[in-house]
């Protein structure tokens, strides 16, 4: 050992190479994909500081330095767009992180096994169902005469296509993304409610607790890391709403609430042929969740000490 | 022991939201199948619940197999499937077993360069430009190359790999056995559930996935399933569908396709689901360990 340590750097990559190059013929094709359709692409969102043209390519086309980015900032889009992304992002933190986690509690509350299994069975199902079905079942059921409106109206409200109201699109939103996956990301915590120490809660009911101060006082500390780790995990995607099912839900009388950074991006870029002004918004975004995934983990880290790294 | 009264309203309270959640999950599902089956006229005019299927018909269902964008849909989406979920296999446990031995001097530098990607992204329209680059528009395996490595299936995969107790690779390696061996008969045997939670996994994403066909796929005939079926869900083009029937009929016709659509397309999967249930289970709790 303390002659590798000590052996000069071509020599010590030579025996290296030596002894592992079956490993490192292996490891190619994953590091052609790496290279090809993750670090490619980093590279190519320098097209955000050019005025990129097809017909002269990523390299060759002029750099134009932080104009697109100016007209971005200065542009009516601009603020509509954060404000959404924001939005959006604070309501399914505040609605959607915490479900799975009550979810999970309460089915660890239990004692009939067997009922147990079926509402996990159950919960988890809508997770495998695709985006697509998913986006087409809102449109149906919100649209007029479809389930949930015609649920609604025995409660008072209006028959109308929910999805053509701005002020709905957020709600319809947030409530169809706990409906798929509160089930799924419960499992999570679950794991993590399996290993509290089983003695913990007999000692406090001995003591004289209900079952909701064991909650607080054992179940809910005994996940906390876990919940922290994930909460950490959402800040550094805090922007990346769920672009795909805004895609399919919204439509341009909805855009004002709906329209995010991504989707955006999407539309700019992919539809309208914006290259580089949409390679920009994505390169802010991209930037801002680093920051942001950062930032929690410092923070985290210095409150809690769990952190990624 | 005795359970004290307000335990009791807790554990019946519990019992209540649990059902409530359970109906409020199930219901609609239930509404999509009723109504597949459902005689399109009297499904028309009916709004709200719906208790068991209207009449009964399978009209919609015979539209649907008979229809050949879907077939082609499903051909396709086949494709992906198969040679999609392979090639996931083979790249991300080639990565998975390089990044899971030690003593390997570049070892550290791979791990960065492989985790840096989950946090950071050249974005949508580069990868777009790079997939037209590399000339994968119109064909198929742009849904697969591109997305060959899960970066979160790959460090589940390494974690597993690197539980596989060291002594047997030791004596593998007296016999002379070199490391596509290790990888191929020792490593990956001992190692199935994982292999088959990532199957799972990898699968899922390609039955469901329809974004990128979306941008890389101009060709109608290349369409999946799911795209396919964005534009009767969500396009609400059922026309297509019902070809020879007049007009009047093309549009009672058309709301039973829609639910025998989602059928035909979620089905397959749910039925599939509570039978590898423990081992999707098992998969996130692996996940859950700290990469």
């Amino acid at each position: 050992m303390r002659k590798t340590a000590t052996a000069s750097f071509p020599v010590r990559f030579k025996r290296d190479f030596l002894l592992n190059k079956y490993l490192y013929l292996m490891m190619i094709p994953v590091l052609a994909y790496y290279v090809i359709f993750h670090y490619a692409p980093m590279y190519g969102a320098l097209i955000a500081f050019k005025e990129y043209t097809p017909m002269k390519g990523i390299v060759h086309s002029p750099w134009i330095g932080f104009q697109n980015f100016h007209d971005f900032f200065g542009s009516y889009y601009f603020w509509r767009i954060l404000k959404n992304t924001v939005v959006i992002s604070l309501y399914t933190l505040c609605f959607e992180f915490p479900a799975p986690i009550i979810l999970a509690i309460l089915i660890n509350e239990l004692a009939n096994k067997k009922f147990q299994r079926f509402v996990q069975t159950v919960t988890y199902m809508p997770y495998f169902i695709s985006l697509v079905v998913i986006a087409g079942m809102i449109k149906d059921f919100t649209n007029n005469g479809g389930l949930v409106n015609t649920l609604l109206t025995y409660f008072g409200a209006n028959d109308t296509a929910m999805l053509q109201k701005p002020e709905l699109f957020r709600t319809i939103y947030v409530l169809s993304e706990i409906w798929q996956k509160i089930g799924w990301e419960s499992i999570i915590y679950l794991a993590a409610l399996m290993s509290i120490d089983q003695e913990q809660y007999e000692a406090a009911r001995m003591d004289g607790a209900t079952r909701l101060k064991s909650i607080w006082h054992i179940t809910i500390p005994g996940i906390l890391p876990t919940i922290s780790i994930m909460f950490i995990l959402r800040m550094g995607n805090l922007l990346n709403v769920g672009f795909e099912k805004i895609i399919l839900l919204y439509n341009p009388s909805t855009y004002d609430t709906a329209d995010v950074i991504s989707s955006f991006v999407y539309r700019k870029g992919l539809l309208e042929f914006g290259w580089s002004y949409s390679a920009a918004v994505g390169l802010f975004n991209s930037v801002i969740n680093l920051a942001l995934l950062i930032t929690a983990n410092k923070i985290s880290k210095r409150i809690s000490e769990n952190s990624l790294w | 022991m005795k359970i004290s009264y307000s335990d009791r309203v807790f554990i019946a309270v519990n019992h209540v939201l649990l059902l409530l959640l359970v109906v409020v999950t199930l219901y609609p599902l239930v509404y999509v199948a009723f109504a597949s089956i459902s005689d399109g006229a009297q499904l028309i005019t009916h709004k709200g619940f719906l208790y068991r299927p209207l009449g009964f018909s399978i009209e919609a269902y015979k539209n649907v197999f008979h229809n050949p964008s879907i077939l082609k849909g499903y051909r396709n989406t086949l494709f992906i499937l198969v040679f999609g979920v392979t090639t996931n296999l083979i790249v991300t446990a080639l990565g998975a077993y390089v990044l899971s031995r030690k003593n390997v001097m570049w070892n550290r530098v791979f791990i960065f360069i492989v985790i840096l990607t989950m946090f950071f992204s050249g974005g949508l329209v580069p990868l777009y430009l790079i997939v037209k680059g590399v000339g994968l528009i119109d064909s198929l395996w742009a849904t697969i190359l591109p997305f060959a490595v899960n970066t979160f299936n790959l460090i589940i995969m390494r974690t597993a790999f690197m539980a596989v107790p060291e002594s047997l690779e030791e004596s593998a390696k007296m016999d002379g056995a070199n490391h596509f061996v290790i990888l191929f008969r020792i490593i990956i045997p001992l190692s199935m559930p994982v292999i088959a939670v990532m199957i799972l996994y990898y699968a899922v994403e390609k039955w469901n996935g329809w974004f990128w066909a979306s941008i890389f796929l101009k060709d109608r005939d290349l369409y999946p399933l799911q795209l396919t079926l964005r534009e009767i869900l969500i396009a609400n083009n059922t026309d297509m569908m019902s070809t020879g029937a007049n007009a009047a009929d093309q549009f009672q016709i058309g709301e039973t396709i829609k639910y025998a659509t989602i059928m035909v397309a979620s089905v397959p999967i749910l039925v599939l689901y509570p039978f590898v249930q423990k081992y999707f289970v098992k998969g996130v709790m692996i996940g859950a360990v700290k990469g």
